[in-house]
């Protein structure tokens, strides 16, 4: 993952390593922390593909306003993946289009 | 399954202004509810690394994500008189029956009926049209500052930064503390937005102000690889040749805009300010809108600064206090205007103060 | 010569100081020359609401502000060129600069909040306002006066750069 070393100001205490997968790929990330940091932190930055034009994109406002960091996760699409944590065994997908939601309650 | 949580006073948003409004309600007694839809409260306090200006009573000084904990600790201190709900957005207000819908994560779905409410929702990152602006790298600057500040991830390898305003200079100056390197800042006006003393630091590290120059383009295939700038005339209008600076993040950095749609759902009296950077609620100087048990403070009524959001924060909360019948420290409320009135009082304040004077009401009717 | 104007005015607002203003004067020249221990030198030409650097300051050097806007106003009587403002200054705008270091050096005290953090005797580059390398410098004490992650870094410099040299970058 890449992450900052050293800061002049700040220490970074990070919860739990944790392994997700991301399009079937197994990542590492910290339990708790958004499920975008994860993904940036491992070089990942395309989160769904558009609807119409087919544009990808990704991380925007980070406070879960903007809707460009939509993604399926664990099944469930147009979820805010940069104010929603993380946990062991998530599984995120790029998102292609509009998403399709899952019909049964839980 | 219908659920109902009940309130005094429920505060939506945990940032400086919201923090401030809850911890003086809960001085006064009440009980305090207050909703964050980020995963821990501070807003936007918890990614400043810089010292606060300001004064004393403002924590001039202090590094900004002290601040939030600083604030925390006094809410702390209140015992159980205040529930800080993180993860959790109130997504609408229903003026038929006065009741808050919320939403925790994906998976819970509530209302909440309060007394009163203090609604601190701050602002949004605005954007600047140019081609592949919605490519993955164009990010807003309090996104990177997050990645970078909150969560120690390397968010590029090389910047560009548009907008010279107070962001805009704090996050290039954060950003080459992270150890990233930032291209340069452009900005379309003939002159920095931000605080002197900002831009003067950045200088000396050699990072760029281009002044009277602005992003034409954005290029990449998937992902951004570079900015294309070229300078304006003192019209706005293109001149000179364009220029592409490599770099894999372009950080915006062109001002914000209040997030009112609570108010606009509560149907409360708005008015579109440009001094204040967006529409913004009508309030008097308890802070209250034009609806009786809602009251606005922080970005929310106008984008300003962290000290006078925590200022407004403590009005707004000692009003509402105040109107549920509880006791509250008489004096605070003039001792609070005197300090904003000092903070807005120079020539940087001078923008606040032609904006505050068009929404600020000398009372209401009902 | 109105291009030259321009030019200035041009510095001045992207954050580059081109001459004396208030807020952001050099200390008198006879005065400072003999002063050991150096004189205060602040870069805070704009009026804005903030006021550490008079609050802090131990001996009222920093003269108290009437106004939360006001600029600073330095009386050189009173400076001991203790350097607390330098750390505590949230515009990190503050320097204490020493011209009776040698013969053709200075000791300028600066603040300092990057990695890497040099050590004492390390040779590092200096920087002007624009950030352009100037000069060799060599670091002579590192401080951290308020124990808050602002380092204060005294470094020996050309006595001719003192008006100029404001930053130093650490090549490792």
């Amino acid at each position: 993952m890449e992450l900052i070393q050293k800061h002049p100001i700040l220490e970074f205490h990070h919860g739990k390593e944790v392994t997700f997968s991301f399009d079937g790929k197994e990542l590492k990330g910290y339990e708790g922390e958004p499920i975008a940091m994860a993904l940036h932190a491992n070089g990942v930055h395309i989160y769904r593909i558009t609807p119409e034009m087919k544009r990808p994109r990704g991380f925007f406002c980070a406070i879960g306003k903007c809707s460009s960091c939509f993604m399926v996760v664990d099944g469930v699409p147009n979820v805010r993946t940069c104010v929603t944590p993380l946990a062991a065994g998530m599984k995120v997908e790029t998102q292609h289009g509009k998403g399709l939601v899952p019909l049964e309650a839980k | 399954m219908k659920k109902t949580i009940e309130t005094d006073l429920l505060v939506v948003g945990g940032g400086a202004a919201g923090l401030c409004a809850a911890a003086e309600a809960a001085g006064a007694g009440a009980k305090v509810t207050v909703i964050e839809s980020d995963l821990h409260a501070g807003g936007q306090l918890v990614k400043q690394t810089h010292k606060f200006f300001g004064s004393k009573d403002e924590y001039a000084g202090t590094r900004g994500y002290k601040i939030a904990g600083i604030l925390l600790d006094e809410i702390a201190g209140l015992g159980d008189k205040v529930e800080i709900r993180t993860n959790t957005t109130v997504t609408g207000y229903y003026p038929e029956d006065g009741i808050y819908t919320a939403m925790r994560g994906e998976d819970e779905y509530y209302r909440i009926k309060a007394k009163k409410a203090v609604i601190a929702t701050g602002a949004q990152e605005r954007l600047i049209p140019f081609p592949n602006n919605d490519l993955p790298g164009v990010y807003g600057a309090g996104a990177v500052q997050t990645l970078m500040n909150v969560y120690g991830v390397v968010p590029g390898k090389k910047v560009v930064m548009v907008g010279a305003g107070n962001i805009g200079l704090i996050v290039s100056y954060q950003l080459k503390q992270a150890g990233v390197e930032v291209a340069a800042v452009v900005e379309a006006m003939p002159k920095i937005g931000g605080y002197w003393v900002h831009a003067a630091k950045i200088r000396r590290l050699g990072i760029p102000i281009l002044l009277r120059h602005t992003i034409i383009e954005a290029t990449g295939e998937k992902t951004i690889d570079g900015a294309v700038i070229q300078e304006l005339d003192d019209k706005f209008q293109l001149i000179g040749e364009p220029r592409r600076i490599d770099c894999d993040v372009i950080c915006m950095a062109v001002g914000l805009t209040p997030t009112t749609e609570l108010f606009w759902q509560a149907g409360a009296k708005m008015q579109y300010c440009p001094q204040l950077c967006g529409h913004v609620p009508f309030r008097d100087k308890t802070m209250r809108t034009s609806n009786p048990d809602i009251w606005v403070a922080g970005d929310a009524s106008g984008i300003e600064e962290a000290s006078a959001a925590m200022v407004e924060g403590r009005i707004a909360g000692y009003s509402a206090a105040k109107s549920l019948g509880l006791k509250v420290r008489e004096g605070s409320f003039d001792e609070y205007w005197t300090r904003l009135d000092h903070l807005r009082a120079g020539e940087v304040g001078e923008k606040i103060r032609g904006g505050i004077c068009q929404v600020l009401v000398d009372g209401w009717e009902a | 010569m109105a291009c030259g104007c321009n030019d200035k005015e041009k510095l001045f607002n992207s954050g580059i100081l081109v001459e004396n203003r208030p807020g952001a004067v050099l200390p008198p020249k006879d005065q400072w020359e003999g002063k050991k221990g150096g004189y205060v030198v602040i870069e805070c030409p704009q009026r804005i609401p903030c006021n550490p650097c008079a609050t802090s300051c131990p001996t009222g050097a920093v003269k108290p502000f009437a106004d939360i806007n006001d600029t600073p106003e330095i009386d050189y009587s009173k400076c001991t060129g203790c350097g607390l403002c330098i750390a505590k200054c949230p515009g990190l705008a503050c320097f204490v600069i020493d011209l009776t270091y040698g013969a053709d050096e200075a000791i300028i005290k600066l603040p300092y909040e990057l990695v890497p953090v040099p050590e004492k005797g390390q040779k590092v580059k200096c920087l002007n306002r624009t950030g352009e390398v100037v000069a060799d410098g060599e670091v002579f004490a590192v401080a951290e006066p308020l124990k808050d992650q602002t380092k204060v870094i005294s470094v020996i410099i050309p006595k001719k750069l003192a008006g100029e040299i404001r930053a130093i970058k650490v090549v490792c």
